[in-house]
């Protein structure tokens, strides 16, 4: 779809609007609706698109699928080792309180590390599933493509 | 209403998903909204669109009325319609979702945590294990796709046409749903 004009004239204005939408529904979390996992899904609809327009080769450039393996994996990392720190802190699991001197602002350094997780693990989640499906489709065209040449 | 044509399903789906979210904004639940919005509409319209490519467009016409489906569907909405009498009265005060954790959320967060959305308190910091539950869960169906889908293809592709170039695709045009 690169060479429909409006596509890429509208894609160009829309991607980067996505991804800050995106950014700001992760850290304006606290203070309006959102957190990780809209976040996250809204980060990936922006690489999504950008697929659909430009091809899947060029969104693998911007994002290879080693990446997203390793961040997918990294997002609940790094859930789960918060919970741990609040633990070697001296408090239970996922306790944020021990952070910071101040307990208001220890729980929302917790909660923006957290909620950075999700949202790394759901865009990252949400963009491989993506991948491998149309990994698929291009498979069983390289297949049939294979098989017309044999006949 | 029934559509034999699968791109159609998935769309009304994603109608469907976005007049909820609309709902949802109606009855201040701006997080849910948003999840709607994104989750619904989104990515499971995008994702169901990915799969179609994979399969072909129409379902399969089956002759006949399945009665047995229709007496389960009965019997089971007779039952939903029955247990609903036992909701508490929308939004009264003294429902169990008001009466119970949350009054203890909403008189605490401004004092424990000094963010103005309790959603967020509740999902990130109160209720922090559910929300690790549910990253994992994410992260657990990437891996079941993963599994499912990362090795080759088969050699035997069952009913997967060639796709054609759209201009060709447009002027042909496949036949209409029944």
């Amino acid at each position: 779809m690169k060479n429909n004009g409006i596509l890429r004239v509208l894609a160009r204005f829309l991607i980067p609007l996505i991804f800050l939408v995106g950014l700001y529904i992760q850290f304006h979390g606290e203070y309006s609706p959102g957190g990780g996992f809209q976040a996250g899904l809204v980060f990936s609809a922006g690489w999504i698109l950008y697929v659909l327009i430009y091809g899947l080769e060029r969104g693998l450039r911007a994002v290879p699928l080693k990446a997203m393996y390793l961040l997918s994996a990294a997002g609940v990392l790094m859930y789960a080792l918060t919970g741990l720190a609040g633990v070697l802190l001296g408090g239970n699991y996922l306790e944020f309180t021990q952070f910071l001197a101040n307990p208001q602002s220890a729980q929302q350094a917790g909660i923006i590390i957290v909620e950075l997780g999700v949202g790394l693990t759901v865009a990252m989640v949400a963009m491989l599933i993506f991948t491998l499906f149309v990994r698929r489709r291009r498979q069983w065209d390289d297949a049939l493509d294979e098989k017309d040449d044999r006949a | 209403m029934r559509v034999r044509d699968l791109f159609a399903a998935a769309m009304l789906f994603a109608i469907y998903s976005l007049l909820s979210a609309g709902l949802f904004t109606v009855l201040d639940a701006g997080d849910v909204a948003l999840t709607e919005a994104a989750v619904g509409a989104g990515l499971s319209t995008i994702l169901v669109l990915a799969v179609l490519t994979l399969a072909r467009r129409y379902e399969h016409p089956t002759g006949g009325h399945n009665w047995l489906a229709l007496g389960v569907v009965l019997v089971t909405g007779a039952l939903l319609g029955y247990a609903m009498l036992d909701l508490p009265e929308f939004g009264s005060p003294d429902n169990p979702a008001q009466a119970h954790v949350g009054a203890h959320y909403v008189a605490h967060t401004g004092d424990d945590m000094g963010i103005p959305n309790m959603v967020a308190a509740v999902l990130a910091s109160y209720r922090s294990i559910d929300t690790m539950g549910e990253a994992f869960v994410i992260f657990a169906a990437a891996l079941a796709v993963f599994a499912l889908l990362s090795d080759r293809p088969h050699r035997r592709l069952p009913g997967v046409r060639k796709r054609r170039p759209i201009s060709r695709r447009r002027a042909s045009g496949r036949g209409p749903s029944a």
